[in-house]
């Protein structure tokens, strides 16, 4: 499946948002996420299914004015 | 002391974490400066990265109330998901909003920021809206449910200081129980003071203590800047006059011809 995250493109095996985020090494309780502009908060990543061309925003803390 | 929102906060100045010359400073500047509330933002983060744990474990343990920010964010729909995403990671539904509607001068775009507080206040965040002075539109954003206002005095990182005085009266006369933040273009901490002076209830700044050639001095004379301004307006001000008037009394002065 062929996935757009954080602006880079990603050919993936993983089928839940949860699984793409261990595959592709994102772990910790400090990440938001995202997918195709609307939340999917931590509690639904697992049965989150991801589609071709599924856009994902993996976000974390960062400096701010 | 100051009640914002509910939560009293024991200084007036809110302070913005980027930009300073290292993490350490950072954590200097937060504390030289007194203040009680700093603003975080996220951004993307790189696989397997681990910037944004050490970013918000530097925070936590400054002991500061979070106010996250969509920072960046051109549309209504940008700026919401960020606020959804940003209280699910800081765990306060505190949200400054920017709907940012102009590259070169980074002014809100006035219409987006109004839809989005709409939305965001609905959804249960207390919306902390970056605006300009326009008195139509902070009417508009206190009617879509917002309890503070947050006006710009000039371009964010100008440091102009405050440029349309006469507006910042103006609002600060139309909303006299609506707490108002300055936000954005202050430059020196005399800009702080005149719009502390002028009632504003604080300021929200960053460029100006983060990029002095010493953060922790300029964060510590901000912190003074905004203290004294404040006790200036709570104290009553004279109005200036033409005409001058002897400050040493005249009355049973000598004669000496």
């Amino acid at each position: 499946m062929k996935l757009m995250v954080n602006g880079e493109a990603h050919e993936v095996a993983a089928t839940t948002l949860a699984e793409l985020l261990a595959a592709l090494d994102y772990e910790g309780d400090w990440l938001a996420t995202a997918v195709n502009n609307d939340l999917v908060d931590k509690a639904n990543r697992a049965e989150f299914q991801l589609s071709d061309g599924d856009r994902i925003e993996i976000l974390s803390p960062m400096q701010g004015g | 002391m100051f009640d914002l929102l509910g939560t009293t906060l024991p200084s007036r100045l809110l302070l913005g974490t980027a930009q300073y010359p290292s993490p350490a400073i950072l954590a200097d500047a937060v504390k030289a400066s007194g203040t009680s509330v700093v603003t975080v933002s996220l951004r993307r983060e790189m696989a397997g990265g681990r910037a944004g744990e050490q970013f918000w474990s530097l925070v936590r343990s400054l002991g500061v109330r979070i106010l996250p920010n969509t920072a960046g964010c051109h549309s209504v729909k940008e700026a919401v998901t960020t606020a959804k995403m940003a209280r699910e990671v800081f765990g306060t539904n505190w949200i400054k909003l920017e709907v940012i509607g102009n590259h070169d001068t980074l002014q809100p775009d006035v219409f987006g920021l109004v839809e989005a507080a709409r939305i965001l206040c609905e959804d249960g965040f207390a919306v902390f809206p970056y605006t300009t002075d326009d008195l139509v539109v902070a009417e508009r954003l206190l009617e879509a449910g917002c309890k503070v206002l947050m006006p710009w005095c000039a371009p964010i990182g100008s440091a102009l200081g405050p440029v349309n005085i006469m507006a910042l009266r103006s609002m600060r006369g139309h909303f006299p129980d609506v707490p108002l933040i300055v936000d954005a273009g202050l430059g020196r901490p005399s800009h702080a003071a005149t719009v502390m002076e002028l009632g504003f209830d604080a300021v929200l700044l960053n460029t100006a203590v983060a990029r002095a050639a010493d953060p922790v001095g300029m964060a510590r004379a901000f912190g003074k800047a905004v203290e004294a301004g404040r006790e200036a307006y709570s104290s009553g001000m004279l109005e200036p006059r033409d005409v001058a008037v002897p400050s040493t009394p005249t009355i049973g002065r000598a004669v000496f011809s």
